[in-house]
């Protein structure tokens, strides 16, 4: 038996990750820190460039009603609150969702490589979303509903055929998952392909899913996506307890209280719908939701309570950026800006896994 | 405590558990033994309410099981898993708070309370020395008493453990089997084990319950339950294999 003093002693010893598992508070303060200076930097920096206390002074006087002096000229506001501000807004909600139903995914298939690219949801969702721009309805609400309900559905089947066919015994091993997922997934992009081909003129809208990017948004799609992304998280967030009990397996979790097929359910449904949101709004945009929840889980541990609001922090500012790189760079698609990082990501993580423990 | 009534359960209509009726007291240290596919996993997952029966009920603490729900249960049955894979780094003090979870709070988390038995539970089992340590990169056997920690931690009147000992050197064989007749004889937690040892079986279990083809076909003392004539007949095996040990 150990006595209480070593384990003191041996606690003393234990590496960065489980002294910064203990300060939870440290890392979500520099998350959020780090998400602040991406919202000001996604504002100010751009083809007309703001200065960073001008950005501040029209945030400070539009949305919080502060006395301000009006230092900056009228175009600057209207770049600032028509333009930037709803993009940079809906980038960090896109990212954020994105993570966050990414880590719900890693969770439930207890697949590190899970992300809602990776699983076909994305594709499934961009696939709906074009039938929906396939479907000729008048009524702009209409349309609106109309899309959100088809990527949900499209979302929601693709991750339930490659959940279920990837899935031997309790777990959904590596290979046969990523397999799984190509296999959906170029199928999905046959059917997007055969949507371009019948779209006519809905093709840019079909071709801008497919780039995935952020240069159409505005405040009213925001308002749209925004709620359904922040129930959708939230909704997970509470949850956060299932997704623990799933790290030793099903059978482990049903003995440590899950109600495993009800979670499940739940659990794939809202990460199906936040990422269902998040296309609609923005299209493709790949490996945020694979690389946020990672990043975290190293610094604060698998524990889901600190993941989930930590990876959404974290996907919100990596989109943020990575819009704003694209931006830079002349407009590029900000699936190129997350496939340049993400990929090599991506393919550590794989080495990794095949050198460790998963197989 | 656990009350077994005419339990039949069937997997791909082959009859896994046949009409088993048993009861284990309160405070009980019982052991199920038999030969491989005699059913002694499917007893545990029924106790556990993983397998409903086709036929018989089941009770665990005076309530039918069937009505209970899995948090219910998981806080009056603690089940030390099989050795599972560990998707993500995680430490021993984290797979060990996993021991909490049906009774920490569901939005918040662990409380004080919780970090206690957790912090108990590490000590009762010791692996105080494992702290800090990704659980993936540990020995079969350490991660053995992690996860067994980690059932302490639920603090539950019933433990339940398959096969507990399978991946452990004989010290640590003995140093598991002491452990949980120290939790039996000063908590009060009433332990039922699979093992597949026979001598650890007799010498550490005060009961064991003998099942065979479905069937429990003894239950009683040792001495009783591994009588010459039904070590020969059920194991196939010379019954001086057996005794020279027990």
């Amino acid at each position: 038996m150990t006595s209480g003093a070593g384990i003191l002693a041996t606690r003393r010893g234990v590496g960065l990750r489980a002294a910064l598992a203990r300060r939870p508070v440290v890392v979500g303060v520099t998350g959020l820190v780090l998400l602040l200076f991406a919202l000001v930097t996604g504002i100010a920096a751009g083809s007309v460039a703001i200065a960073p206390a001008d950005t501040l002074g029209i945030l400070g006087r539009r949305l919080l009603g502060l006395d301000v002096a009006v230092t900056w000229p009228a175009t600057a506001e209207t770049i600032v609150m028509d333009l930037r501000l709803p993009r940079v807004l809906t980038a960090m909600v896109v990212g954020g969702g994105l993570a966050v139903a990414g880590a719900a995914f890693q969770g439930l298939l207890r697949n590190p490589l899970a992300d809602p690219y990776v699983l076909g949801t994305a594709s499934g969702a961009a696939l709906g979303a074009a039938i929906a721009v396939l479907i000729p309805v008048r009524t702009l609400i209409l349309q609106f509903g109309l899309l959100h309900a088809l990527a949900f559905l499209g979302a929601l089947g693709a991750v339930l055929v490659v959940y279920r066919l990837s899935r031997v015994g309790a777990t959904a091993p590596m290979t046969s998952l990523l397999l799984t997922g190509y296999a959906v997934g170029s199928l999905l992009a046959a059917g997007l392909a055969m949507a371009m081909y019948l779209s006519g003129a809905g093709l840019r809208q079909i071709f801008s899913y497919l780039l995935g990017g952020f240069e159409a948004s505005s405040w009213g799609r925001l308002a749209v996506a925004a709620p359904l992304i922040a129930f959708a998280s939230l909704a997970i967030l509470l949850r956060a307890r299932s997704l623990n009990g799933m790290l030793l397996g099903e059978e482990a979790a049903a003995h440590l209280g899950v109600d495993v097929r009800r979670e499940r359910a739940i659990l794939l449904t809202l990460a199906s719908l936040a990422t269902a949101a998040a296309v609609a709004v923005s299209g493709l945009i790949g490996f945020v939701g694979l690389v946020a929840p990672h990043v975290v889980r190293l610094l604060v541990g698998p524990n889901a309570r600190l993941v989930l609001p930590l990876a959404a922090l974290l996907g919100a500012s990596l989109m943020v950026g990575a819009d704003l790189v694209a931006r830079l760079l002349g407009e590029i698609p900000v699936g190129v800006v997350t496939a340049v990082i993400g990929a090599p990501f991506f393919l550590a993580l794989l080495r990794r896994a095949h050198a460790g423990y998963e197989l | 405590m656990i009350r077994l009534d005419g339990v039949t359960v069937a997997y791909h209509g082959r009859a896994a558990l046949q009409d088993a009726t048993l009861h284990v007291a309160r405070g009980e240290r019982v052991a199920v033994i038999g030969p491989n596919g005699a059913g002694k996993s499917t007893l545990l997952r029924v106790v556990a309410g993983l397998l409903r029966p086709v036929t018989g009920t089941v009770e665990l603490a005076g309530d039918r099981l069937d009505r209970l729900d899995r948090e219910a249960i998981a806080r009056r049955l603690a089940v030390v898993p099989q050795l599972p894979i560990l998707p993500f780094a995680t430490t021993v003090e984290e797979v060990v708070a996993l021991g909490r979870l049906p009774h920490e709070h569901p939005v918040r988390g662990m409380r004080p309370g919780d970090r206690a038995a957790v912090a108990a539970a590490i000590e009762r089992v010791g692996v105080g020395h494992l702290l800090g340590r990704d659980a993936r990169e540990l020995s079969l056997g350490e991660r053995q008493l992690v996860l067994l920690a980690m059932a302490v931690a639920q603090d539950a009147p019933v433990l339940v453990l398959d096969e507990p000992t399978v991946h452990l050197d004989l010290r640590h064989q003995i140093e598991v089997m002491d452990l949980l007749g120290d939790l039996n004889a000063r908590d009060g937690t009433t332990v039922l084990a699979v093992l597949h040892d026979l001598r650890l079986a007799a010498h550490f279990f005060p009961r064991l319950i003998l099942l065979d083809r479905g069937r429990v076909v003894a239950d009683g003392a040792p001495a009783e339950v591994l009588a010459a004539e039904r070590i020969r007949d059920v194991f196939g095996v010379d019954p001086a294999f057996v005794r020279a040990g027990a």
